[in-house]
């Protein structure tokens, strides 16, 4: 029992390595559910773990990666001789018409021993999901695929048929996960698990970096826009509550005190004035940022009813209001990006940001959004492009607002290399750094006012 | 219980309740283990069900606490029952105040609500904690000294420690972020939507009169309508109703103009209605 033990305290090790927070308790009771469920079957071992260790349904998909390193399914390569490439793409064409997984799971493990090994020498080879479907090209099957299972099913003609194409390519992209899987199992043997589960598993989408997700990742990350607000009105309503409560006024409590005799028999506190912060918000959504601007405002849509008045500009060199595209933005979240830069105006003359010009613009035209009462958010990686910063606006937004807060999605460390004004930035008005959802939440539920 | 998990997906099947292997194990293991059970998942995959279904399996008594906004001690844990406690003492006038208070605060004068009632029982129970979601924060911690030691303080009677462990099922929208500390001390499970060959099961079972060809199509439009991204995917719930509808209205295959006349039972937002329109090729509505 001790290597089963060891197994999952490799596993927990790992799964904290990447966030998941888990106590000694649910590693026991983890321990538990191994003995009442027993070895024999994989699939009710790791519903069994999952249900002891994890929290929330976020965190699903990495422990499956995770679990399929420290219980593998098999080890080593397949037995069988392995096929050559056609023989292959054929069988694998009858596993996906056919949708049977369990032989696309073992198509997977001899593509990745076949086409997937790289290196010779021990220490630099490897097994690679990319060479493999680069290889294998299973995407180009689609068009083979469907007319099989057409001829299958006779007619063809059904209402149901229109939704084949978007079926086959769903059971396409389960095959490339699996080879994923496969050759990370693979290279887990040469390497070493806990290095694999380390550095080879993909993270939960909130602690992607914003600057290098990728479209899937953008996608993932658009669907937790929900439930982290959801999260944060519950932390902002908390402090809200707090607030409310509020201190003790000492020259009221003292005044009430004269009718006891000057002794303070019951403390008046400081009245709350009842108003909901105004909300302002610069985003830069040109080129790499855009993914980090998009969250955010997503983001800040989803908690107006947190604030009095929400107020979004965009730009690139030049400055738009688009908080009207964002209202109706939230039918479509993944056009957002698009549909801003196609209606507003965010560029003159040429197309890389400039945030001296765009926010002298701001501060020019729309200098009476900005209030006592405003909290105004600057997203943006203070890339100016060599161009004037122009301080000037900048300190005389920090003047009028409440605060001004600029979330920053470099890593610190890059502030202030190469084009990037972040240190003259950063010297007016609070700077933070904002790499990934997880960070951004934090943030704005210490920073947004209450 | 249960002797193992094959038996919980085979005795929840016969109330009527198909379970998937990822439930199926939890409340083996939320049995075995004796820790309460977090049921999360959308709107209508039957998380209220897997409690009821439990309590059938088990032949116990299902207590159910529904939570909301504002839900307290006295409507989830106890009450004294003060009308009543008035007229006892009014009623014995001679008596001497000791006499009197020893008597008032006695079983008789307790109103158990359904945290009490699930701990107090001498047979098996299945305690549903349902939407607890709804419930304010103040109230899990409430439900944390409950949870995790089966146990309540009343401090004129002492403490009440349950004898037999109830089954606990919590379930949630995630409508708000329950606390760590309430997770911790549960097992949890996320339903979600299921697969295709046990969706395809559920209809055969609750809308037997429905055409093998047709249901199939059914669960592979609700499939692809649940990977377009919409306001609110529909839910098992929607799929069985769909059935039901096409059912009663007699179609035998789904069509352009069937799929497009009855496309609001299953989806509730007109925006969604439109997305899925454009995506299915239906012509305008």
């Amino acid at each position: 029992m001790t290597a089963v033990a060891e197994r999952i305290t490799g596993l927990v090790g790992a799964l904290r390595g990447h966030g998941v927070r888990i106590g000694t308790g649910e590693t026991v009771d983890a321990a538990r559910a191994v003995e009442a469920l027993g070895l024999a079957d994989r699939e009710l071992l790791r519903e069994g773990l999952a249900a002891t260790l994890l929290h929330g349904p976020g965190q699903r998909a990495l422990f499956d990666s995770v679990f399929d390193l420290y219980f593998p399914r098999g080890v080593g390569g397949p037995r069988e001789a392995p096929l050559d490439r056609e023989t292959l793409r054929d069988r694998l064409a009858e596993a996906l018409a056919a949708d049977d997984r369990a032989l696309m799971a073992r198509l997977a493990a001899e593509a990745v021993d076949g086409m997937g090994g790289y290196g010779s020498s021990p220490g630099s080879d490897g097994w690679s999901a990319y060479q493999t479907l680069d290889r294998l090209r299973p995407q180009t099957l689609l068009a083979r695929v469907r007319a099989d299972v057409r001829g299958r099913d006779g007619s063809g003609a059904g209402f149901a048929d229109r939704l084949l194409d978007d079926e086959i390519r769903g059971r396409i992209e389960e095959f490339r996960r699996m080879v994923a899987a496969e050759a990370r199992r693979r290279v887990a043997e040469r390497r070493g698990r806990d290095e694999i589960a380390r550095r080879g598993v993909r993270p939960t989408a909130d602690r992607v970096d914003f600057l290098f997700a990728n479209r899937d990742q953008l996608t993932e990350l658009r669907r937790a826009v929900a439930p982290l607000a959801r999260k944060l009105a519950t932390r902002l309503a908390a402090r809200r509550r707090r607030a409310a409560r509020g201190t003790v006024d000492l020259r009221r409590t003292l005044r009430s005190s004269l009718s006891t005799g000057g002794v303070p028999m019951r403390p008046v506190l400081r009245r709350r004035r009842p108003v909901r912060p105004e909300l302002v918000l610069l985003c830069d959504v040109s080129g790499s940022v855009s993914g980090f601007s998009d969250f955010t405002m997503l983001l800040v849509q989803a908690l107006h009813d947190q604030f009095s008045k929400v107020r979004v500009f965009a730009f690139v060199n030049r400055l738009d209001e688009v908080t009207g595209l964002l209202d109706h933005g939230r039918a479509d979240p993944d056009g957002l990006g698009a549909r801003i830069r196609a209606e507003a105006t965010l560029t003159g003359w040429h197309g890389s940001s400039d945030y001296g010009v765009a926010l002298g613009e701001f501060a020019e035209r729309y200098g009476g959004a900005v209030g006592p009462r405003t909290t105004v958010f600057v997203l943006g990686d203070a890339r100016t492009n060599m161009s004037d910063p122009n301080l000037h606006a900048v300190r005389e937004v920090a003047r009028q607002a409440r605060r001004v807060y600029w979330l920053n999605p470099e890593p610190r460390d890059r502030w202030g290399t190469g084009d990037s004004a972040a240190p003259a930035y950063a010297g007016l008005v609070a700077m933070h750094e904002c790499r990934t959802a997880r960070q951004l939440g934090a943030l704005i539920a210490r920073l947004l006012p209450v | 219980m249960f002797t193992s998990v094959d038996d919980v997906s085979a005795r929840l099947a016969e109330t009527g309740y198909l379970a998937s292997p990822a439930v199926a194990t939890t409340v083996f293991l939320a049995a075995r283990l004796g820790k309460p059970l977090l049921v999360e998942g959308p709107a209508g995959v039957g998380k209220t069900e897997l409690a009821k279904a439990v309590a059938q399996v088990a032949a116990a008594r299902l207590v159910r606490l529904q939570c909301y906004e504002g839900v307290d001690e006295s409507r989830a844990l106890y009450e004294w029952n003060h009308a009543k406690q008035l007229l006892r003492i009014s009623a014995g006038r001679d008596e001497s105040w000791d006499e009197t208070r020893t008597d008032i605060f006695s079983e008789e004068f307790l109103l158990p609500r359904p945290l009490l009632t699930a701990i107090r029982g001498d047979e098996p129970t299945v305690l549903l904690i349902d939407e607890t979601d709804k419930a304010d924060v103040e109230m899990e911690g409430l439900l944390l000294e409950v949870l995790s030691d089966f146990q309540v303080t009343v401090p004129e009677l002492g403490t009440v420690t349950a004898t037999r462990r109830p089954f606990v099922v919590l379930t949630s929208n995630a409508g708000r972020e329950l606390s760590e500390a309430l997770r911790r001390r549960c097992l949890f499970l996320h339903i979600g939507f299921p697969e295709e060959e046990l969706e395809r099961r559920i209809v055969r079972l609750k809308v037997p009169g429905l055409g093998q060809a047709l249901t199939e199509s059914v669960v592979r439009v609700v499939g692809a309508l649940r990977a377009m991204d919409l306001r609110k995917a529909p839910s098992v719930a929607e799929t069985v109703d769909w059935a039901r509808t096409l059912l009663a209205l007699g179609a035998d295959t789904l069509d352009e103009t069937v799929v497009r006349d009855t496309l609001g039972v299953i989806l509730k937002h007109q925006d969604d209605i439109q997305k899925a329109a454009a995506k299915l090729d239906l012509e305008a509505l």
